[in-house]
């Protein structure tokens, strides 16, 4: 890739004191500090330094920004790969290595290229003409081919070992972008007080300015940064793109902090996203040159004119020294003098015949040739650039040598960040170039992007634009503005250009990353893909890594030429963000691994680890599955825990329940409301299970509430719907019923809950509660007592969720682990153990206890076997949908439960129901919902829902599971499979 | 998008929940009229422009309110409490 | 007439320079036709598509406010599957499935069918028992599935988090082998060149205005580009449903929603599956092109911007990488929005209405794309025929007057916003 060094002697804005060493596809090279690993390169003579997409031809760097098309490369190594970086924006670092992409076996000698022979038959959308013989799904043998040849660079499946953060910020003013506009408007609104942002993507300021050879203009820069230091309500970043405008004035931003080494310091992030929050924007983000359209434009060596001076005066490298420079407005002569001053031989072709009599005499002063009226055809030269064929009016087929080929086909001021929030931007004939449709209410545009594609004219719209956005927010400075220092002035930048020709030969490439030439436009033009949605999809322009930076609106006026329509007729895509690629990383920020979602835990938590619970995911909620005093797995481990709370007594953390406090003198009217049964009559010191519909008579939620008032009950949800309730009581009582004097209150973090269950319950609590009457009399089953011990309050209910006497508690969190361990040590001699959630949702199912399976938003109160709960005297929510003729049919699926008729075989979980005489086949009559293994029956169970529910007691039944090829007979049973009458809970 | 909460001020819209129109009225508990809870439950205007909508300020007061919002652009205007006048 | 598109054809352009000819012709509206489909997306197209060549209906307008595709066909993220739970909705995608199997060559425009298999992730044993329901039902109705221990998810998508890490730890799976991606655009560009063919009027840049009455039948659409009488009218036009019903003066059970969707850079073969995370809604695969192509929720309130909120974007960027860590690494390229019905059980509509003539396809919340084909099929018989095809008999406007909603995932009725 090397042809001797590039660099000049001297000059540029690199530190020559701070040399860096850096790789490339194995090999050292050198740069200096405030290179770009693009300027490195080219400094070191590179020359092809990657394939394109599709013909894999050779290319070399295009220009030396975020608009590059070709130059990109896959940085860093195991879980540090980054593929498809641009080398035009790679601070070089210390140590940087880089590999180049999407060529084999290198991309100086790529085997791939040999497609490029068959790029009659590639045309736009060929693959949609082909592919699809000689049988249905035939395109899934020519797929992996395909895809392997498609793609950019290769990423790693290792983990990325970096970190990554977010952050909010506010400010008064945001200024995006910081060239000459964006400096001026973040001083002008600086100085008004205003708490002003400005955010630049390079790791310097400058913008344009940077690309000039003039000492004045770097004086300026300095001044300038002098004068934004000094302002201390003024934030600069650097190294800062603004990825994407959102509703209410949101910006996101990315920062990267990658400019020290190559890898982030240990703890450090290696980028953040900011979300920024501005009352009033400042657009300043620039413009990006256009390349001119011609047969081989793709070729190494043809570079953008604005780039081929940037390298020159940012970064000292000069990269020919017979230069050609084929523009279509005044701002690429810049580059010619710039080359000739710095001792190349130069030729202007401008496309123009009328040029300035001013830059015809500088033109005479730096001794630059000028070919007016010329208009470039095609490049000459394979690996580089070795010449151009041009057109002149009296001669068609000029020819010149050149090892450089500077080409400009005009400005395109960047409008994504502008138009993401859905002003479409218009097109200027004066210009040919897409400005802004307007701004929205506190948005402003300054500089380049306006159009204002001059220095002097960039300055002076920029802080009117910062002015303006201070004003916005109630800013107005106390003295004049001071006065914008004036820099080199260009003529016209830009002027009216001519399209790019629909006929070029050969290739002719538009969009450089993705290969649509000429012919691909003219061909998505011939078949009516002529909307500019249509094009671009069809051909695949302006969707590569650069999203048509340099393609799309010399594809909009081709595609208008070809329509013969103006190009402000011809629409423009809809600029989508981010304005360049951002990684999934730092969109995700610290919410990765074990923190990608917040953890509840219990207030036992602690204990339940240091004690051998295996914990379990149960939503936000990390639960205690099962203790390892009953064994190793959660199968067998279960079981023993159940005969412990079915024998003796078992203690368990239900701390997650909702828990919500209601209080008020309409307490009672309110929940009689919101449950189907009824509370009003509810007496004190008593608990009733309950369930509250959604307004569509699907049940919502069940649990118990105890009345320790008149005007005060402690109502709890299950786990999963404890926020979903909440919410729902907040809704009713602050809209709809806003005539009821009601308070509801989460508790659920505040409270510990416990249950203590087993026929030796009571005696457990007497252990640990001497003085407590706990007599079937005093707290008799559904009962509810509030009690103080040793100055903590201590709700107890008499609740079972078991089917065996069990107790719930309730204390306040901070006491949690003193209760729970207080049980466990007073009770000790009963053989109290703690069992888990698995243990849990068993017993409840030989109890017929329905839970989070049969409560899926999907059915009835009916359906659920609890129809009999609803008190239709009084209105409550959901009765009149409830109603409905579909919910009342007969048959509908509705509770059971289920007894394994195979000793060999298990229920399963997700299990298909058929009756006897059934088809397996179908959508059956129903499914299994939750299974256990039964201690007391000594078998599976399950509870089901049914077609027709329990008129079928009694009835084999087929349990099919043809996932794992499973059909196990079982009987139709009640679901309740113990204690039908409830005398364990009334002894 | 940032939603103007009427007793906390301007806050990022994950703090709050969505509920959707707030014009419809919901029919009077006990009403057994099974047409207006039909149309009240399952039938929206979804107008494409001006909207008042239920908003809860779930991460901050926990208050519900109604939000004046222009469906087609997102940006939002005047906040009601329920059952102000005006709120729908 | 058209060119038939084949190897050898591209064979014989490449060599002559001929050029091809339009893939649909460009029409001018007439002022009557048999039937108007408002709506030219993948499932207005796919209707006059199957009117025309299954019902031998070809005096046919499909009205396009915009260009054709420029809605949620060119904006979803291409997958295709029928791993689909309640009776009705099984056998409606496993028809739309089989339909995408044979649709490039019955287009004979190559639309890039990719069965590369779905794998459905489960994180909690209660999960695995609602994915296996789900796989036993499609197995039952003769739809391939598979169901996966963790081990086997391991061997097959080895670079997902098994570490200690992961907050939702990965319990296993259900694979569906048939299900995949198929190329967007061509989906839509196909029907309109094949409906094309056989006589029907594609008209883009034609916003219907209102609706031509008689009482209670319509009779016809005003429109942008003038009245146009039709004998029937079908609207197909999702995201905006409900504007466009409300001309005919009708209530919809649809709220209109963002849902975003995510591309990134392109980079050889990463992930080879689709596969749907469990813990949050979110999926994704990697397109032919080489960007990895991943879906969310929705932004959780009404909008017809067609633009998303940024915490939506690290959300999804939150799930991606909490599914697939190394994805950390890789950079999003675009993300845009599309407007979609969502409806109070989450199943879409194809139907006649309460006005004689006027049919409705819509409400497709998250599964318009997959359902394209077969909604094409199911809404021109009962255009047709004017009687609902017996595949989507459940889907009727008057489900929620009766009390027979289709809630397939599940949602409930207000937590679908969150």
């Amino acid at each position: 890739m090397r042809a001797g060094s590039r660099r000049l002697a001297s000059g540029g804005q690199i530190d020559r004191k701070r040399p860096l060493r850096f790789s490339l596809d194995g090999r050292e090279y050198a740069g200096y500090a405030g290179d770009t690993l693009a300027s490195a390169l080219l400094a070191n003579g590179a020359r092809v330094v990657g394939r394109s997409f599709k013909y894999h031809r050779p290319r070399g760097f295009l220009s030396a920004g975020v608009e590059e098309p070709n130059g990109l490369f896959t940085l860093g190594g195991g879980g540090r790969t980054t593929p498809n970086v641009p080398g035009t924006v790679t601070e070089l670092v210390e140590g940087l290595t880089a590999r180049t992409q999407n060529g084999w076996p290198s991309v100086n000698f790529d085997l791939m290229s040999v497609l490029s022979l068959a790029a009659p038959l590639l045309g736009a959308g060929f693959y949609y003409k082909t592919f699809m013989g000689p049988r249905r799904g035939s395109w899934e043998f020519y797929e992996p081919f395909i895809r392997r040849a498609a793609g950019l660079g290769r990423a790693t499946h290792e983990r990325d070992s970096d970190r990554y953060e977010t952050r909010y910020a506010h400010t008064d003013v945001l200024v995006i972008g910081g060239g000459p506009a964006g400096v001026c408007a973040a001083l002008a609104a600086g100085a008004t007080g205003a708490r002003v942002l400005l955010v630049e993507q390079d790791f310097l300021l400058g913008g344009g300015l940077l690309l000039e050879r003039e000492a004045g203009a770097r004086r300026w820069l300095e001044d300038a940064r002098a004068a934004l230091a000094r302002l201390p309500n003024l934030e600069v970043l650097t190294r800062a793109t603004a990825l994407g405008l959102y509703d209410g004035n949101t910006v996101a931003l990315l920062e990267r902090h990658d400019h020290e080494q190559p890898d982030p310091r240990r703890g450090a992030a290696r980028e953040t996203i900011t979300t920024v929050h501005a009352r009033a924007i400042v657009f300043a983000t620039g413009a990006a040159e256009r390349p001119l359209v011609f047969t081989d434009n793709d070729r190494p060596g043809v570079m953008l004119a604005a780039a081929v001076r940037g390298y020159l005066n940012r970064h000292a490298v000069l990269l020919g020294r017979q230069a050609v420079v084929a523009t279509s407005n005044d701002s690429a002569w810049e580059t010619a003098f710039d080359l000739a001053f710095a001792g190349a031989s130069v030729t202007v072709l401008d496309e123009c015949l009328d040029i300035s009599a001013e830059l015809l005499e500088r033109a005479r002063v730096a001794r630059v040739r000028v070919i007016p009226g010329a208009r470039v055809q095609r490049a000459l030269g394979g690996k580089w650039v070795r010449g151009v064929k041009f057109a002149t009016q009296r001669d068609p087929a000029r020819r010149l040598e050149c090892d450089l080929l500077c080409v400009s086909g005009g400005w395109s001021p960047a409008v994504h960040l502008s138009s993401h929030g859905g002003i479409r931007p218009v097109y200027r004939q004066d210009i040919d170039a897409f400005v802004p449709g307007g701004f929205a209410p506190g948005h402003f545009g300054a500089g380049a992007m306006t159009g204002a594609l001059i220095h002097v004219e960039a300055l002076a719209s920029g802080q009117g634009a910062g002015l303006a956005a201070a004003g916005h927010v109630g800013h107005v400075p106390d003295r004049p503005p001071p006065r914008v220092p004036v820099t080199p002035v260009l003529n016209r930048p830009a002027r009216p250009t001519p399209a790019p020709v629909v006929d070029a030969p050969g290739k002719a490439f538009v969009d450089f990353q993705n290969d649509v030439t000429v012919k691909d436009v003219r061909q998505a033009h011939q078949e009516g893909f002529e909307a500019v949605e249509h094009l671009k999809r069809y051909t695949t322009l302006g969707m590569g890594t650069d999203q048509g930076k340099t393609s799309n609106v010399n594809a909009l006026r081709l595609m208008a030429a070809l329509r013969g329509i103006e190009t402000s007729a011809a629409g423009t895509t809809t600029f989508r963000p981010p304005f360049t690629p951002v990684s999934i990383g730092a969109l995700a920020g610290r919410n990765v691994g074990h923190h990608f979602r917040p953890v509840r835990r219990s207030p036992l938590h602690e204990w339940h680890v240091d004690h051998g619970a295996v914990m379990i995911e149960a939503g936000p909620w990390l639960r205690a599955w099962y203790y390892r005093w009953a064994g190793a797995t959660p199968e067998t481990a279960y079981i023993e825990e159940m005969r412990l709370v079915r024998g003796g007594v078992g203690l368990s953390d239900v701390s997650s329940l909702g828990k919500i406090d209601v209080q008020g003198p309409d307490a009672a009217e309110f929940l009689n409301r919101v449950y189907v049964n009824d509370y009003a009559r509810l007496a004190v010191g008593k608990a009733r299970y309950g369930v509250m519909l959604n307004d569509d008579a699907t049940v919502l939620d069940d649990g118990t509430t105890a009345r320790f008032a008149e005007t005060r009950y402690f109502l709890t949800t299950t786990t999963a719907q404890a926020a979903e309730v909440m919410s729902r009581l907040e809704f009713l009582l602050q809209t709809a019923w806003t005539d009821l004097n009601v308070q509801v209150v989460s508790l659920t973090d505040q409270w510990a809950g416990m249950s203590i269950a087993g026929p030796k319950a009571r005696a457990a609590l007497r252990l640990a509660f001497p003085e407590l009457d706990l007599s079937d009399e005093a707290l008799p089953h559904m009962g509810c007592r509030e009690i103080e011990v040793e100055g903590v309050p201590l709700r107890l209910s008499r609740l079972s969720f078991s089917g065996e006497l069990a107790f719930e508690l309730y204390v306040p969190a901070d006491y949690g682990a003193a209760l729970w361990e207080h049980l466990l040590a007073s009770a000790a001699p009963l053989g109290i153990r703690p069992y888990g959630l698995e243990a849990l949702a068993s017993l409840r199912i030989e109890k017929g206890h329905v839970a989070g399976l049969e409560l899926d938003h999907r059915n009835t109160l009916d359906d659920l076997g609890l129809g009999k709960m609803a008190r239709t005297s009084k209105p409550f929510i959901g009765r009149e949908l409830r109603e409905r003729p579909e919910l009342r049919a007969a048959g509908r699926w509705s509770l059971v439960g289920l007894e394994c008729l195979e000793p060999a075989a298990r229920l399963r979980g997700g299990a298909i129901l058929f009756a006897a005489a059934d088809r397996i086949e179908g959508h059956g009559r129903g499914y299994v919902t939750s299974v256990t293994w039964s201690t007391e029956l000594n078998r599976f169970i399950a509870l089901a829902l049914y077609q027709g529910g329990l008129v079928h007691v009694g009835e084999e039944i087929i349990c099919a599971y043809p996932l794992k090829g499973e059909q196990v007979r079982a009987r139709i049973v009640s679901p309740m499979f113990i204690d039908a009458d409830g005398e364990r809970l009334r002894v | 998008m940032r939603i103007n909460c009427p007793h906390c001020g301007e806050r990022d819209y994950k703090e709050f929940r969505y509920a959707g129109d707030a014009v419809k009225t919901r029919p009077a508990l006990g009403d057994a009229d099974l047409r207006a809870w039909h149309d009240y439950v399952f039938l929206f205007d979804n107008p494409k422009g001006a909207h008042r909508e239920y908003w809860q300020h779930v991460l901050g007061c926990r208050q519900w309110f109604v939000l004046e919002r222009d469906t087609a652009t997102n940006v939002p205007g005047r906040t009601f409490r329920p059952r102000e006048r005006g709120s729908r | 007439m058209r060119d038939r598109y084949s190897a050898l054809a591209l064979a014989r352009h490449a060599m002559t320079g001929a050029a091809w000819p339009r893939a649909w012709r460009s029409a001018e509206p007439k002022s009557t036709y048999d039937v108007v489909i408002i709506g030219g997306g993948g499932h207005g197209l796919a209707t006059a598509y199957y009117l025309a060549s299954r019902h031998g209906i070809t005096n046919v307008a499909v009205l396009e406010r915009n260009h054709i595709g420029s809605g949620n066909v060119g904006r979803n993220t291409t997958l295709v599957r029928s791993n689909y739970l309640l009776d009705g909705n099984t056998q409606f995608f496993e028809y739309s499935l089989k339909l995408w199997e044979g649709l490039s060559h019955e287009l004979n425009y190559n639309v890039m069918l990719s069965q590369r298999g779905q794998v459905v992730l489960g994180h909690s044993p209660a999960q695995m028992d609602v994915l296996a329901r789900k796989g036993n039902i499609m197995r039952l109705n003769g739809i391939d599935a598979e169901l996966l221990d963790r081990g086997d998810v391991q061997r097959l998508l080895p670079y997902l988090d098994y570490s200690t890490q992961s907050r939702f730890p990965i319990h296993g799976g259900v694979l569906q082998r048939r299900a995949g991606t198929v190329r967007h655009d061509a989906v839509a560009w196909g029907y309109a060149r094949a409906a094309s063919a056989l006589g029907v009027d594609i008209i883009e840049n034609c916003e219907v205005t209102g609706f031509r009455r008689e009482g209670d039948r319509v009779t016809g659409v005003a429109t942008s580009r003038g009245p146009i009488a039709a004998g029937r009218t079908a609207i197909s036009v999702a995201g905006h449903s409900s504007q466009v019903a409300a001309l005919a003066g009708l209530r919809l059970p649809v709220e209109s929603h963002l849902l975003q969707a995510f591309v990134s850079e392109p980079i050889k073969p990463f992930v080879n599956h689709v596969i749907s995370f469990g813990a949050e809604l979110f999926y994704i695969s990697q397109s032919d092109k080489g960007g990895l192509v991943f879906g969310a929720h929705i932004d959780g309130f009404n909008s017809y911007t067609q633009r998303g909120q940024f915490q939506q974007v690290q959300t999804a960027a939150e799930c991606a990488v909490a599914l697939i860590p190394s994805i950390s690494r890789l950079r999003l390229l675009r993300h845009w929005g599309g407007i979609q019905d969502m409806t109070p059980d989450g199943s879409p509509f194809i139907c006649r209405t309460p006005l004689a003539n006027l049919y409705f396809n819509g409400g497709w919340c998250y599964q318009g794309f997959k359902a394209t084909p077969a909604a094409g099929w199911c809404l021109a018989h009962t255009v047709a025929n004017d009687d609902e095809h017996p595949l989507v008999r459940h889907l009727g406007l008057d489900r929620f007057e009766r009390g027979n909603g289709h809630d397939e995932y599940a949602l409930g009725l207000w937590t679908y916003r969150q």
